[in-house]
């Protein structure tokens, strides 16, 4: 077996050669709370780690123009830490805040948790709810794409050899907009999500939704953007007869798996009452703008 | 066969080593620089055993590679205690008898420290969810919650 070579590159042309000149299979190094334990178990077997956090601004968070510019290997508790953001995005960072312990949140990324692609991935639902992009750099170029079309299946991305996520950028917020991220865990605390639901809504003066994004996790083999969710919110207030069809679209749109965590019916159910829940929050935030 | 070679602080000293790349740094610490009070407990970051400090934020070494130690400051339970003399975390945990086996209470200790440096006055439920990633499968952790807040309390006491 080869051995393993590391390499900790300190320009981002530099870490494309290295990625895109590797023989074999070479990783992006972020915080390591996935792929570590992917080495050890040897479900993986590089033969080069690249480890980006050298790179210039894959560390860090910067207000831009009203939205945030979040660097890709930023760790989940340096994203809980930064106050403009959490106001801004309470979903997004209470998403973000729920992989792991705080260990693990000393070290975790939205790059991480987003390329190991996980249905139940809990920073992700929140990221796609909130538009977010993902700045991609590789051997092609520089290329921006929506969070949502990164993932493609369990354990697959979109990314091309030699292309590795630099930042991700979130929009300047709406006036009276806000989100929410909820998760299903027969537990407190350290769990995976059964179920994950994100939502981001903006409300007119009246506390009529005008916008809304409505993301579901862990109940296909992705993310997936519940469209008629969204429509069930927009033009209307959180009334009983909207909560019902919100209930509705999200449980309709589920194509779950049964395992260990929940069946299928299970999913689908809580699916239904997460969408609700999470609805709810938001559009409590939201008017609260 | 070149190992890499790490330039690092442990606990406020200076400190090289050789290690493959694909060593993780609690290995590097336990099996080369031989400070064998952090545990390898799952190896997979559930359990805490092993949770040291890196640049001042609490992480499981078992999942940092030695090599990304280069250049960056870590702190381990060796590191806690001044001399002969107990941090106030570790005194409590021996008044409040808040360990049976132990393997558990370096990495609960760090972790404690950890907490009480970035908050000094946790609620019961913020340190509770703090430690949630240090596992102690003798004491139900209801002895550790106690002796964790009355650290806090003493802590807050000294300081004022």
């Amino acid at each position: 077996m080869p051995r393993l070579s590391y390499a900790a590159p300190a320009t981002i042309p530099d870490a494309i050669k290295l990625l895109s000149g590797a023989s074999g299979l070479a990783k992006v190094l972020s915080g390591g709370t996935d792929l570590l334990v992917q080495l050890r178990s040897g479900r993986v077997k590089p033969e080069l780690i690249v480890d980006t956090k050298k790179l210039p601004g894959i560390m860090g968070i910067r207000e831009v123009n009203g939205g945030f510019v979040i660097g890709a290997a930023t760790s989940g508790a340096a994203i809980g830490e930064h106050a403009g953001l959490c106001a801004a995005y309470p979903g997004v960072v209470e998403g973000t805040n729920l992989i792991g312990s705080t260990q693990v949140q000393g070290r975790a990324s939205l790059a991480g948790n987003l390329c190991n692609a996980s249905p139940a991935a809990d920073s992700v639902p929140a990221m796609i709810a909130a538009r977010a992009t993902a700045v991609i750099v590789g051997p092609s170029g520089q290329r921006e794409v929506p969070v949502e079309s990164i993932v493609v299946g369990p354990g697959r991305t979109s990314l091309a050899k030699g292309e590795f996520i630099l930042e991700f950028h979130l929009p300047k917020p709406a006036a009276h907009s806000s989100d929410a991220y909820l998760r299903f865990i027969p537990r407190t605390e350290m769990d995976i999500a059964v179920v994950g639901c994100g939502v981001n809504v903006t409300l007119d003066g009246n506390g009529v939704c005008t916008a809304a994004r409505v993301v579901l996790g862990a109940v296909a083999p992705t993310q997936v953007v519940v469209d008629a969710a969204a429509k069930a919110l927009i033009g209307n207030k959180l009334d009983e007869k909207t909560l019902a069809a919100l209930d509705a679209a999200a449980r309709a749109a589920c194509n779950p798996i049964s395992d260990k965590r929940g069946t299928v019916d299970f999913r689908i159910k809580i699916a239904g009452v997460l969408a609700r829940r999470t609805a709810a929050i938001a559009f409590e935030r939201a008017g609260a703008r | 066969m070149s190992k890499i070679h790490v330039t690092t602080t442990v606990n406020g000293e200076p400190t090289e080593y050789l290690c493959e790349a694909q060593d993780s740094l609690l290995d590097v610490l336990r099996d080369t620089l031989k400070l064998t009070g952090s545990k390898e407990g799952c190896g997979s970051g559930d359990c805490g055993a092993c949770s040291i400090t890196l640049d001042g934020r609490l992480v499981c070494s078992c999942l940092v590679l030695g090599v990304e130690a280069e250049g960056k400051s870590i702190g381990t339970i060796e590191g806690v205690a001044k001399g002969d003399t107990l941090h106030p975390i570790q005194q409590k945990f021996l008044e409040h008898a808040a360990l049976q086996c132990g393997f558990c209470t370096p990495g609960l200790i760090v972790a404690a420290k950890a907490l009480l440096d970035s908050n000094p006055n946790p609620t019961e439920t913020e340190a509770r969810f703090w430690l949630a990633g240090n596992l102690c499968r003798c004491t139900g952790y209801d002895k550790i919650i106690r002796a964790v807040m009355d650290a806090a309390a003493e802590m807050r006491g000294a300081a004022a």
